[in-house]
């Protein structure tokens, strides 16, 4: 069974934001990067349908700058077989529908068992590239899987739905997923494995500039920090301790919840 | 110019979300003298009741394979419907269901949604759409570019269902639409073992994130707990690492509460989280970065260190209960 991965680098979660000049995203120097984390649930979901099968090859495919290498060779140190770098420098803000177009042709010609990626990214959190892929490439999907069962002939696939009610899902391969996080736990990579990964093959390709250029339908006019929806009182002016013995006392005079 | 709202249902029970996408329709076709339609896909008797807002008409779109829901069925019949009425706008909520099988539509007009937007503004003829992204640390103003339709999505709250205007009893029009192949079987949906705690119905929730960093520091959010009378919740990454079960976790995946206080100790407070808690009437936000969205909905926040502050707190907790 051939698995593909699509994985995104995003600016970590603990990073700092800060915004450009012209307030159409953050400023990317000096700024750190991690995978997905939704996307890093796929990948392990993958690895793990590969092993029960016993066979087969799981791709991780990345589509970013040169930086997103960083997250291609970690992957490939956790066990992907191989992977595929849609590299460009702007391609990290295409609209959705650009992106699963670019992304699609760039894999298509892979012929997968099975597409999977996260529910959606951190960054953008447009949460639609997987399904707009799948209606490109023709492939039944499935969203917010929190349990693949690749053993038969059809793919079987738990959904999570709203107030904690799930559904499962019949459908034939190949089909795209995206993944819920906390869908499994996460395998570290291991020495063996960072060693194995420097002779794994990463095929760089470019992303289809007629695509690519195409107008998008929805573009950023400005960001901002969010506006505040109440007038938070902070305590202890940076000290936590301070803090604390002020807020029990308006938890009690305030709030009088004590 | 007009606006088609997608109605959501279970069963042909409706989705009561689905009235906060009327309302937002009802705004925009006010102000920019659109008129709004409503479609309801597989429930007849359903499209009856939605007659009842103040709408130009409702679609009932009909074949016997939206009975159950799957994203192919409801792609081609809501496809269907589109092309049929060339609506300028379609509106929906950002559900999961939505969240299945609206790309996909979008997709067939060769783009995207505006999706899971928190607010609308027009002004002077043009709409922007202000969306979450980076987890909810900033906000992004959106407009649309291109053909028509434009489909946008609502996150759940940002507009009221209950300010969706009655009017006087819109038409119902039978809509026979064609669905091609459905490859996905659904089975029936279910709720894992019932939930052993109900925290909808608790006064005092100490909920804990990330910041608490393992598993054995949980032990300080109970002690917190505890002094305050409270129950012990948690966002979504604690249940994922299995440190407590999912039946403490709060949010969309989660459960909805709504207590007198809600203690967030450690939780950055992403929007998946807010929406499970927003609503409390005191919240507390205890996060050592300043930036945290949890800090925009906070009555009283302490930026800083949690292994500091907690301690502090329970015991003057302690020494004010006494």
């Amino acid at each position: 069974m051939k698995i593909l991965v699509l994985m995104k680098q995003v600016a970590n979660k603990d990073a700092v934001l800060r915004i450009n000049k012209d307030s159409t995203w953050i400023e990317e120097a000096d700024l750190s990067f991690e995978v997905n984390e939704s996307d890093g649930y796929a990948l392990e979901e993958a690895l793990r349908i590969r092993e029960k099968v016993g066979s087969g090859e799981v791709v991780v495919v990345s589509m970013g700058p040169a930086r997103a290498k960083s997250v291609i060779k970690d992957a490939l140190a956790r066990g992907a077989d191989r992977a595929i770098h849609v590299l460009g420098d702007n391609v990290v803000h295409l609209s959705p529908f650009a992106a699963a177009a670019v992304l699609a042709e760039a894999i298509r010609d892979e012929n997968a068992d099975l597409v999977m990626t996260g529910l959606q990214s951190d960054d953008y959190g447009y949460a639609q590239t997987g399904v707009i892929l799948a209606e490109i490439l023709g492939l039944p999907h499935a969203t917010i899987v929190i349990e693949v069962d690749a053993s038969g002939e059809q793919l079987r696939v738990k959904r999570e739905l709203e107030s904690g009610w799930y559904q499962w899902y019949t459908m034939p391969r190949p089909a795209l997923l995206t993944i819920q996080s906390g869908i499994s736990q996460i395998r570290y990579a291991t020495l063996k494995g960072i060693m194995a990964a420097k002779k794994k093959e990463i095929k760089e390709v470019s992303p289809n500039a007629e695509i690519a250029g195409q107008t998008s339908h929805q573009r950023i006019e400005k960001i901002y920090l969010p506006q505040k929806s109440k007038q938070t009182q902070f305590l202890g002016g940076g000290d936590a301790k301070k803090g604390a013995v002020e807020l029990a006392e308006k938890l009690r005079t305030e709030a009088r919840v004590i | 110019m007009s606006i088609l709202v997608f109605i959501e249902h279970k069963a042909g029970t409706l989705n009561k979300t689905s009235l906060e996408a009327i309302a937002a329709a009802q705004k925009l076709g006010t102000d920019m003298g659109a008129k709004v339609s409503a479609v309801v896909l597989g429930a007849s008797s359903l499209a009856n009741e939605i007659g009842a807002y103040d709408v130009e008409k409702v679609i009932s779109a009909e074949n016997d394979k939206l009975a159950d829901y799957t994203p192919d069925a409801y792609a081609d019949a809501l496809e269907k419907v589109i092309r049929a009425t060339n609506p300028s706008y379609v509106f929906m909520s950002h559900t999961y269901l939505a969240r299945d099988f609206a790309p996909k539509v979008a997709a067939r007009f060769q783009k995207g949604l505006i999706g899971d937007c928190i607010r609308m503004n027009v002004d002077g003829g043009k709409a922007t759409f202000t969306r979450r992204i980076f987890l909810g640390k900033l906000d992004a103003d959106v407009v649309a570019e291109g053909e028509p339709p434009t489909f946008v999505t609502f996150q759940s709250g940002a507009f009221r269902g209950d300010q969706a205007a009655k009017g006087s009893g819109a038409p119902v029009e039978s809509m026979n639409v064609e669905v091609g192949e459905v490859r996905m079987k659904p089975e029936a949906p279910f709720q894992e073992a019932k939930q052993a705690v109900d925290l909808s119905k608790a006064d005092i929730i100490v909920a804990v994130g990330r910041g608490i960093k393992s598993k054995d520091n949980l032990a300080l959010a109970e002690k917190l707990a505890e002094a305050l009378g409270g129950d012990l919740a948690a966002s979504r990454p604690i249940c994922d690492a299995e440190w407590l079960p999912i039946d403490r976790q709060i949010g969309s995946s989660g459960q909805t509460v709504a207590p007198k206080l809600y203690v967030a100790v450690g939780i950055s407070g992403a929007i998946q989280h807010l929406v499970g808690m927003k609503n409390s009437q005191t919240i507390v936000a205890i996060n050592k970065d300043p930036e945290a969205p949890i800090f925009d909905i906070a009555d009283y926040g302490i930026v800083g260190d949690l292994f500091e502050a907690v301690p502090v707190l329970i015991e003057e907790i302690k020494k004010l209960k006494s």
